[in-house]
């Protein structure tokens, strides 16, 4: 596998996940929304998966039941066997929304876990390094207010990163960036992938990084959120963007999503 | 009182046609202004011989010069320029009420003696009754400060606990909804009657008064706290103890600090009050007493003393805001 970690044994490996008959649905005032409908999937350790599918099918929804931040409605999801019903910082999840706390500087945001476990004395370097590894270094001491919306994004990724999860939740994180941070954010947390060996879920609506990113690719339908189907893209790391092999699965992935007119 | 939200707004600066006059001129004028009190003071003779009317005079004189002497060191000290920018204007008019006040009183006679007396004999009032003046202040502060405090701290705590606990909330809302309106003032006679001494009912009072608004207040920030904040530090591995320290009362902050000005404006007025109806001892109690003996200058030396300590404390509270919202952009500043 690509991306495991023998070769480091201090890095943790990455969670097995596995999605089983996963139903979940919200009530909209007196209404029934249903959002998740039987969903299945297995991730191996260390497996890089990612969720393409229509905004509002329930994507953000999947993630959260990964991270363990709701029950599911019928069904359930594991990791390592065990059955996710809370939070655990070793399943981090970096949210759509930087949301970072307005009151803390990027360093004490970045710190947050850290803080919050009480390992912040004696792992302080990792938060210069994660705000290194995001090229924050230079805004440490800034506030919130003081970002721009891609910086903010990326301190969110440091402020998840920072925690060594074993699996990472991806919920369109590089969605706010310019482009061109887009694209090196890409290659930046693939490499990262490969070196720390972690689990990787990535919610995203953009097909060209579900494909340059992720080993396999799974398609949803629109709400409620079924899986259409599975890419495999068992393309060799590190990838090309212009890597004409990679032609085959946009169409495919562009046809599950209905937009194959456009090609 | 929108202190904590709204735009950055900076200690108002002179308009600009008074700021076109500054330089050199403006302090002049100021100055003048100064020494012309001086010298009417001194040499216009008066119907009534009134004291200190020369301590006045020298007063007067000596701020001029001070007004001149920091305008000359501005030019080589920026800081105390930007002071002596935005200020001078300011004593520029003061000089030239106190010149009317004193024309009008000492020099004229024009206004009706006991109530309306020259500046001079507020002057006499400082120099002559600072030792019970002083005293008032340190007890009123020292009342003031417990109850303030008090109230402070358990508005918090009842809020925050409100804000998180649905049994908490279930039970103090109704109360505070019922009791919360009431002026605090209202329960002077009975506080009065069940503790001990007067100055615990007082202290209760105050506590009562502020704590009532920075309850709801806190209660009302952590309730529209971003259900997002608590769960990103949830999946980093948050505890309840750190949500509530380090997430909902942080991010209440600014919302605690609204509900603190106007505990402070209302612990003020229970204050008084209590001063004057319960512990016979500081400002309130002054005032009071100043108005039984007719001593009008004493009264409104009080009255001024009393502004200065009420502003000074609205003053160290934005002082302590400025520094734990720091974070915040667009702060009014006072
Ligand atoms: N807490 C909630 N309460 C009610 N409806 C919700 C809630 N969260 C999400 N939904 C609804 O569930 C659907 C799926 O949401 P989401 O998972 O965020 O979609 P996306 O695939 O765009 O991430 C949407 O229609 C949304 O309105
Ligand atoms: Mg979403």
């Amino acid at each position: 596998m690509v991306g495991s970690t023998a070769s480091n044994p201090a890095v943790a490996d990455g969670l097995a996940v596995s999605v089983q008959g996963l139903s979940h649905s919200f009530a909209l005032g007196d209404q029934h929304l249903p959002v998740l409908d039987h969903v299945d999937l297995d991730l191996r350790p260390g497996n890089f998966v990612a969720i393409l599918g229509p905004s509002g099918c329930g994507k953000s929804t999947l993630l959260r039941l990964a991270a363990g931040l709701e029950r599911p409605a019928a069904g359930r999801i594991t990791a390592d066997g065990r059955t996710i019903n809370d939070p655990d910082p070793e399943r981090v999840l970096v949210f759509q929304d930087p949301t970072l706390y307005p009151w803390r500087t990027v360093r004490a945001n970045v710190g947050l876990g850290l803080e919050a476990r009480g390992l912040l004395r004696t792992q302080r370097h990792r938060i210069d390094e994660a705000l290194q590894l995001v090229g924050l270094e230079g805004f440490k001491e800034a506030y919130p207010h003081q970002l721009s919306g891609g910086m903010a994004q990326r301190a969110s990724l440091a402020r998840a990163l920072v925690n060594d999860p074993r699996l990472l939740l991806l919920d369109e994180p590089l969605g706010k960036l310019d482009s061109l941070t887009r694209l090196s954010m890409q290659s930046e947390l693939v490499r990262l992938w490969q070196e720390k060996g972690f689990t990787a879920l990535l919610v995203t609506h953009d097909v060209e990084e579900a494909i340059f990113m992720a080993e396999r690719i799974v398609v949803m339908s629109p709400r409620p959120a079924r899986i259409l189907d599975e890419i495999v893209n068992d393309l060799p790391y590190p990838r090309h963007r212009g890597d004409e092999r990679m032609h085959g699965l946009r169409r495919r992935a562009l046809a599950l999503l209905g937009l194959d007119a456009s090609w | 009182m929108a202190i904590a939200h709204g735009e950055r707004a900076r200690a108002p600066l002179a308009p600009a046609s008074i700021k076109a006059a500054a330089g050199y001129s403006l302090p002049t004028f100021a100055a003048v202004i100064w020494f012309a009190l001086g010298a009417v003071t001194f040499g216009w003779p008066q119907a009534q011989a009134w004291p200190y009317t020369l301590a006045f005079a020298l007063g007067a004189t000596g701020l001029g010069l001070l007004v001149l002497l920091s305008a000359l060191l501005a030019q080589f000290w920026p800081p105390l320029a930007q002071r002596v920018r935005t200020g001078t204007p300011w004593i520029a008019l003061l000089g030239g009420l106190f010149l009317l006040w004193e024309i009008l009183t000492a020099k004229l006679a024009l206004l009706p003696v006991p109530f309306f007396q020259p500046p001079q004999s507020l002057l006499e009032v400082f120099l002559e009754d600072y030792q019970r003046l002083g005293e008032s202040v340190l007890r009123s502060v020292w009342l003031l400060a417990r109850g303030y405090l008090i109230g402070a701290v358990a508005g918090v705590v009842l809020g925050m606990a409100m804000g998180w606990s649905p049994k908490v909330n279930y039970w103090s809302h109704p109360i505070l909804r019922f009791i919360g309106p009431l002026p605090a003032t209202a329960w002077l006679p009975l506080a009065f009657f069940i503790f001990p001494t007067s100055a615990s009912a007082s202290v209760f009072l105050i506590a009562l008064a502020t704590g009532f608004p920075v309850a709801i207040l806190t209660w009302s920030g952590v309730a529209s706290v971003s259900s997002a904040y608590y769960d990103i530090a949830r999946t980093l591995g948050a505890n309840s103890r750190f949500l509530i320290l380090k997430v909902a009362l942080p991010a209440a902050m600014p919302h605690i600090f609204v509900g603190l000005f106007m505990g402070l404006g209302a612990s003020f007025a229970v204050l008084v009050v209590a001063e004057m109806m319960g512990v016979k001892a500081g400002l309130g109690w002054y005032l009071q007493w100043a108005q039984g003996w007719a001593a009008y200058n004493n009264m409104y030396a009080g009255l001024l003393v009393m502004a200065l300590m009420c502003s000074g404390l609205v003053a160290l509270l934005f002082r302590l805001r400025d520094r734990l919202l720091a974070w915040q952009k667009g702060l009014v500043r006072w």
